[in-house]
């Protein structure tokens, strides 16, 4: 991603650097050539048109290749590849809380291998933060009430900063961390320890100690709609539209159940609005996500690897 | 600040007509008017750059020494804020559009006298609050008021800053809506709209975006106001609000608020290139409507500011392509401005000079925003010192440029007086290279990734160099901009009289006395010639252009 970037950036400076060498020139010749002398006077010139259109056209064509090569790099940028390695983000004042999809907790620093794809589900608990890691050139606000993705694949195994790039008050500069990029044999060693199991299980029990399991249920008789296998598909919606169930689908129906009603239900869900923490809303999110994946479809029986004692520990780091 | 000293074998003009605090206080002529903001934007720019100063002493260090963290916070909203809203916003308009608007197209004053000093008074009325509000604890959000942290996680005075910035608003709406009416209803006979001088195009098209943009970030404010006092839920997620309403709703002035700053300084410079190159500007009618299509399409790039805040893929491409064509009327006028000098008769006054410098940091400023318009880089760049360096080189850059290079070229008209010559080009050569090296350094930090509103990068101390060079060109830029306060009040007493017309400039401004009386013409003026006939001025055997000082 960072070569992509700095690609466009060199093609930048240069095509930039033309157009200040060409202005500057013209400007310090024209200033230096007709500097005022006794006895001549200055040439009265109305315009031309034909000079006006060049000046306009010319630039214009430069500016649609630069948007359309910055496009293109963002579009990548924005699009997550599909089987990436899912981080959940949980931002607050002023500390960055991640977690891995296999359940490693860590605070201010995230461990990832060499070479793998990382699509990091983000949200807020207070005001709008922003994940910046200048060395991937990868840049996302994360904001409160919603989800926002970012992606990226480390290259090149060392350690590089994390920042807040969104201002969010006094200790807004302290809000840094570290992006840990560890060779894949290495980050095996680093993530077979202080695991308290994957987050979908986590998911799984909260989804039972809420009750979401009395509607939500495995088969066509449920109140709510089954949720086996709907991550990722459209979903047809009682007023006839149709959208996604994308992560921010899932976690607008826990907390705002009456904004979509899929087609055929009743609005009878009561809002998680309090009731459940960003990390809780995290994991029912990864839990209803592996309903989707293959091999995981059938419905799990609580034959979920029990919470170790000491999981709070999470390798590195600690959580709080 | 002007205290009209007597002199007793002045001609009557509206410094001397009548003396005394109230015949200041309670007047409704527009030089007068001009003056009075003169005096009050010079008091909050230098607030503004104190506070701007202790920034940069605070950043000589890569460690949170000089300040507390939350005092930090405070700076650089308070510079933000007073620097924005009570110093560039009104700059140009406020006082070298009050003084020079009716001037220039023949009328005695503005279309609404007393509305231009109720201007200034809701200006003096935001002012006095914005100050109240900085001696009594200030604020930390930045000069942007994002939601939800303004309207529940902070507890410094939203309230207060917020309504400042509102009653300081009205008092740009009316002055933009005076010009428009001016403009169009009292230009005198003859001067049509091809014969305008490009300064009043230019304050033709701020005033369009202050009469429609300003009242959008008023109702902004008052939303901000009702959440944080009254619990509604506009902003918050928290209570069923959409933080990124707040972003659309703010940008969707405070980008257009960027060409209020810009358009007059281009007006200014196309005045004084014209002057100084004893020529008609090239492409008279393109550098005309390019401010016009710069007001228009200002307004529909706003979203260019929140490529990484969360909306959709599809609306940053759309606003992404739209902010290139922001980008082409303003490539369209740098081009005719260095065309102008083609063939002209160039003379190197210190206004002059300082066109120049608008011209180099014009284009740096401009160029660095096609970096930001484009999407990929946009995403690594935003919210770094990259975008700190790429506005301050269009509203300092560009904006103040101008707006020093207008007060040096009408100071003799508006004083009466001319400035030191030697003392002014060195202070235009001073600024520049104070501009670059504060802020050409923070491109390079910015590409680097050093995030802007940090106050301790002691876990970075790689930047500490380019720091440490910014803050060098502060001290340098500081002396740059309080030598002109300097000179400019040493002239008001021990200056030279000025002639009428020092520079043998066209305009009708240069047709009345300096300073003039209060009724601007001895009769009203008739026009029979177009914009810059220098030609004409020229051919006429006069005494060369006087060197100055």
């Amino acid at each position: 991603m960072a070569g992509n970037v700095d690609a466009l950036y060199i093609f930048l400076l240069i095509v930039t650097g033309l157009m200040t060498l060409l202005v500057f020139t013209a400007v310090i010749y024209f200033a230096a050539r007709y500097r005022t002398q006794k006895g001549i006077r200055a040439e009265q010139i109305e315009g031309s048109t034909p000079l006006e259109i060049t000046w306009s056209v010319i630039p214009f064509f430069v500016f649609m290749v630069i948007f359309l090569w910055g496009a293109v790099v963002y579009f990548r940028g924005r699009t997550p590849p599909r089987d990436s390695t899912e981080v959940y983000v949980v931002a607050k004042q002023w500390m960055w809380k991640l977690e891995h999809a296999e359940g490693q907790r860590e605070i201010n620093e995230l461990h990832v291998p060499v070479g793998r794809d990382v699509k990091l589900i983000m949200t807020s608990q207070d005001v709008i933060h922003s994940f910046f890691v200048p060395a991937f050139r990868m840049k996302q606000d994360v904001v409160p009430g919603r989800y926002t993705m970012a992606w990226f694949r480390a290259t090149k195994p060392g350690t590089y900063h994390l920042f807040c790039a969104e201002y969010c008050g006094t200790q807004h500069s302290g809000m840094i961390g570290s992006i840990v990029v560890m060779e894949p044999a290495q980050y095996e060693a680093w993530m077979s320890g202080g695991s308290t199991g994957p987050l979908s299980a986590s998911g799984e029990k909260i989804f039972a100690e809420l009750g979401c399991v009395t509607c939500h249920r495995s088969d066509t008789q449920g109140r709510g709609p089954n949720l086996q296998g709907i991550f990722g598909k459209p979903v047809l919606l009682e007023d006839g539209r149709t959208v996604t169930a994308d992560e921010n689908y899932v976690r607008e129906s826990i907390l705002d159940p009456g904004a979509k009603i899929v087609s055929g239900f009743k609005p009878v869900m009561p809002t998680f609005q309090g009731l459940v923490s960003e990390e809780q809303l995290n994991a029912l999110v990864a839990y209803v996500k592996s309903l989707s994946k293959p091999g995981e479809a059938g419905p799990k029986t609580a034959a979920v690897p029990q919470t170790a004692p000491d999981a709070n520990k999470a390798k590195g780091s600690q959580v709080e | 600040m002007v205290t009209a000293t007597a002199q007793p074998v002045e001609r009557e003009n509206y410094l001397n007509k009548h003396y005394g605090v109230g015949s200041w206080l309670l007047t409704t002529d527009h030089k007068r008017i001009a003056l009075l903001y003169l005096a009050s934007i010079t008091f909050f720019f230098f607030i503004g750059g104190f506070f701007a100063l202790l920034i940069r002493l605070e950043l000589l260090t890569p460690a949170g020494d000089l300040v507390q963290a939350d005092t930090y916070n405070k700076l650089f909203t308070m510079h933000g804020m007073v620097m924005v809203f009570f110093f560039l916003i009104p700059s140009i308009p406020a006082v070298l559009g009050n003084f020079l608007v009716p001037m220039m197209i023949g009328a005695k004053d503005l279309a609404f006298p007393r509305i231009n000093l109720l201007s200034w008074y809701l200006y003096v009325i935001g002012g006095v609050m914005m100050l109240h509000c900085m001696l009594t604890g200030g604020v930390d959000t930045g000069w942007t008021f994002y939601a939800p942290f303004s309207t529940a996680y902070t507890n410094t005075k939203i309230v207060e800053a917020g309504l400042a910035i509102f009653v300081a608003g009205f008092s740009s709406i009316l002055t933009g809506l005076n010009f428009v009416v001016t403009i169009h209803r009292m230009r005198a006979p003859g001067m049509t709209w091809s014969r305008l001088p490009l300064f009043i195009w230019a304050h033709y098209a701020t005033s369009i975006i202050q009469i429609l943009g300003t009242p959008v970030v008023a109702i902004t404010i008052v939303l901000v106001a009702a959440e944080r006092t009254l619990h509604l839920g506009i902003f918050d997620p928290k209570l069923g609000g959409d933080p990124l309403l707040f972003q659309h709703l703010f940008w969707f002035y405070s980008h257009p608020a960027v060409y209020i700053m810009i358009l007059p300084s281009m007006g200014v410079v196309s005045e004084v290139i014209a002057c100084f190159s004893r020529k008609r500007i090239f492409g008279y009618s393109f550098v005309a409507l390019s401010s016009i299509a710069i007001a228009v399409f200002g307004f529909l790039v706003w979203a260019h500011h929140m490529f990484v805040a969360g909306i959709s893929v599809y609306a940053a491409l759309i606003f992404s392509l739209l902010s290139y064509s922001v980008a082409v009327p303003s490539a369209v006028k740098v081009f005719n401005w260095t065309a102008t000098l083609y063939k002209g008769s160039i003379h190197y006054e210190a206004p002059m000079l300082y066109a120049f410098g608008f011209l180099g940091l014009f284009t740096i400023g401009g160029l660095t925003g096609l970096f930001l318009a484009a999407l990929g880089i946009n995403v690594h760049v935003t919210d770094t010192y990259f975008v700190v360096a790429h506005f301050h080189y269009i509203m300092v850059g560009g904006a103040l440029m101008g707006y020093l290079g207008g007060m040096h070229f009408w100071w003799p008209k508006i004083s009466g007086k001319l400035y030191p010559e030697g003392w002014a080009r060195l202070a235009a050569l001073i600024v520049f290279i104070g501009f670059n090296l504060t802020f050409f350094p923070q491109f390079i930090l910015g590409y680097l990734g050093m995030p802007r509103r940090y106050y301790d990068y002691s876990h970075m101390p790689e930047f500490q160099v380019l720091n440490v060079l910014s803050t060098a060109g502060a001290t340098i830029l500081g002396v740059g901009y309080l030598l002109p306060m300097i000179y400019f009040l040493w002239s008001m007493r021990y200056g030279k009289p000025a002639p009428d017309n020092p520079w043998n400039a066209a305009g009708l401004e240069w047709q009345t006395a300096s300073p003039p009386t209060t009724f601007n013409f001895e009769q009203e003026p008739v026009v029979t010639w177009e914009a810059y006939n220098y030609e004409e001025i020229d051919s006429v055997e006069k005494p060369e252009v006087h060197v100055v000082g």
